[in-house]
């Protein structure tokens, strides 16, 4: 095989791979909408006990939604009207589900990223720390890991709550502008995906720490230290910056619960409203949205681990 | 690189004979399965008794864990939702190991059309990370706790079916298989006498280590309002309840939470040691 069938292949097939995952992922939520017990017309009216419609309007909004036609034209015209970027509107609030995103998402990227360094510095500052210091040092901070991974979202956040923002006083109790009322929510994510991403770390630097590159560099005189932080470390981060994309999917989804803790808007709460109101078109509005978001992020990943890594740059195996 | 060297030759230290983590996690467990099966015998309170007067009592001898709002005792509603809380963490993970056995089985035997068509299905599935399926199944068929556990079960089943999958891919392949084939048994006997035992011991430890998620997962949803609805002694419910009051009371949200957590540190430290045994038995 030639190198730019090879390139072809990594460049054209892989994007192709996760444009069918996304379209999947729409018809998964199309078939969300149409599972719905009852009629689809009272669940777009929103909820439908409330809503007492006239025959007349319900006639209207069948036709107007294209409920009338057969299922397939439906679905090709549900596909259709995702690709131009309409995510129909939303039944409890009466505005079109891409507006709703476009106006929480900034509030919820900023939490992400932050939640994402504080998570990268916590792991990586307890693997090398711990790793190389005896039995002791490696059991105290695979504990800590396994800790830490296992807290569950709602209940660390509402500790930090407690201890930081009711007893100390140092960050404000609920919303906040800027920096000061995002430090707490982003740490309330960052500690369990810190544990997840320091088990994955440890074991992938052990495994470095074994290769005949560290023992060379050893004996030229390098010291522990040193080759832990400047050998050792470079192979150890590639496995956990593969499960970057599955770390952003985590953090959005995760959102749903913090953003709810620490009364911050966002996508997440915005879900979570969606979802208790049974909005059917913001729900699926915002889990397609974040499907996007996870598929990107691991293509994104997967095409810079080859510009990484210059081990993978033979053509994949598929 | 001298401690790499020289450390199997050393005598086991003391933490590693006792074990503290395991043992901790055991007698968790064997506290808070009595606590599911027969909460009575574990407390003199009633579980939804108010007592107006007695709201907001913190931690003391008479009430280990203080009291809530409506003046009802923490510890007694702790080991009433014990049950409930467990129920639905089991009910999700049988759920779904039961969905991913037959994804992972139907994969590795159906040949190589159902393995790709398993593996493009189980991709579209993880491309909805987290809650996201979960929460998606409880908008379509509403909140309660029985969605709430069928929600998780989905949710989760694509990650075993991946791990069951790999696993019953690589003993298909296997030497064994491969003589027991060869010694003329038919499929059928060869699927069920060698493959299926070989498939599903390591699923012990997998078990184990997916209760413990689950329990977060439905709690999380509780916690949410979209599982297990307030009056119920829930744990992700009472932890919900009592968030309201932080500020005056933290008992009333800690210790449910708290319980969760244990529960979750227990499974797992006893999931993996399950698995590092079979891992050792089975080379």
């Amino acid at each position: 095989m030639t190198a730019t069938v090879a390139r072809l292949r990594r460049y054209g097939v892989r994007p192709a791979g996760a444009a069918l995952v996304l379209w999947a992922a729409a018809t998964v939520t199309f078939l969300a909408l149409h599972l719905v017990p009852g009629d689809p017309v009272l669940v777009l009216l929103g909820g439908g006990s409330g809503a007492n419609p006239t025959p007349e309007t319900i006639a209207a909004i069948r036709h107007a939604y294209g409920l009338d036609q057969p299922l397939y034209a439906q679905y090709l015209h549900h596909i259709g009207r995702l690709v131009t970027g309409d995510l129909g509107v939303s039944t409890s609030l009466k505005e079109p589900v891409a507006g709703v995103i476009t106006q929480q998402l900034p509030a919820t990227i900023e939490l992400t990223a932050l939640a994402l360094l504080f998570a990268w510095l916590l792991a990586g500052a307890v693997v090398l720390l711990s790793t190389g210091r005896g039995a002791l040092g490696r059991a105290l901070g695979s504990g800590l890991e396994t800790v830490a991974a296992g807290l569950p979202h709602f209940w660390l956040g509402v500790v930090l709550l407690y201890v930081f923002a009711f007893r100390l006083g140092w960050f404000p109790v609920a919303g906040g502008t800027g920096i000061a009322g995002l430090v707490l929510p982003a740490l309330t994510l960052a500690v369990p995906l810190a544990g997840y991403l320091g088990q994955v770390t440890r074991g992938a630097l052990l495994t470095a720490l074994e290769q005949p590159f560290v023992t060379s560099a050893r004996l030229r005189g390098m010291s522990s230290a040193a080759v832990r932080a400047r050998r050792a470390l470079r192979h150890a981060l590639l496995p956990p910056l593969t499960l970057s994309g599955w770390a952003v999917g985590a953090l959005f989804s995760s959102e749903v619960v913090v953003e709810s803790v620490f009364a911050r808007q966002g996508i997440g709460r915005a879900l979570l409203n969606a979802v208790l109101a049974r909005d059917l078109p913001l729900v699926t509005g915002i889990v397609l949205l974040i499907a996007a978001v996870y598929v990107l992020v691991d293509l994104a990943v997967d095409l810079l681990h080859a510009v990484v890594d210059p081990r993978i740059r033979t053509p994949r195996e598929l | 690189m001298t401690t790499v060297l020289t450390a199997p030759a050393q005598a086991e230290p003391l933490v590693r004979r006792i074990r503290p983590g395991l043992t901790a996690a055991g007698i968790f467990l064997a506290l808070v399965v009595p606590a599911a099966l027969a909460p009575g015998l574990l407390t003199t309170y009633a579980p939804d008794a108010i007592r107006p007067a007695d709201f907001f009592q913190p931690p003391s001898t008479a009430h280990w864990f203080g009291t809530d709002q409506n003046g009802r005792d923490v510890y007694t509603r702790l080991v009433h939702g014990a049950g409930q809380s467990l129920l639905i963490g089991l009910g999700a993970t049988a759920l779904s190991l039961t969905l991913g056995i037959t994804l992972g089985l139907t994969a590795a035997l159906g040949g190589r059309r159902a393995d790709f068509a398993v593996g493009r299905v189980l991709e579209v599935l993880f491309a909805f990370p987290g809650l996201l399926l979960a929460l998606l199944f409880i908008a379509v068929f509403g909140t309660g706790a029985v969605t709430a556990a069928v929600a998780v079960g989905i949710g989760e089943a694509a990650g075993y079916a991946r791990l069951i999958r790999a696993q019953a891919t690589t003993v298909v392949r296997s030497g064994y298989v491969e003589a027991a084939r060869g010694l003329g048994h038919p499929p059928l006997r060869v699927v069920r006498r060698t493959v299926l035992p070989n498939v599903l011991r390591p699923l012990a430890a997998l078990a184990t280590l997916g209760i413990g998620q689950s329990v977060v997962w439905a709690s999380s949803l509780s916690f949410l309002g979209l599982g297990a609805q307030p009056p119920a002694a829930e744990w992700g419910a009472m932890l919900a309840d009592g968030r309201t009051f932080l500020q005056y009371a933290w008992w009333t949200s800690f210790f449910p939470g708290l319980f969760i957590v244990l529960t979750t540190l227990s499974t797992t430290v006893i999931g993996r040691r399950l698995q590092a045994w079979l891992d050792a038995r089975s080379s």
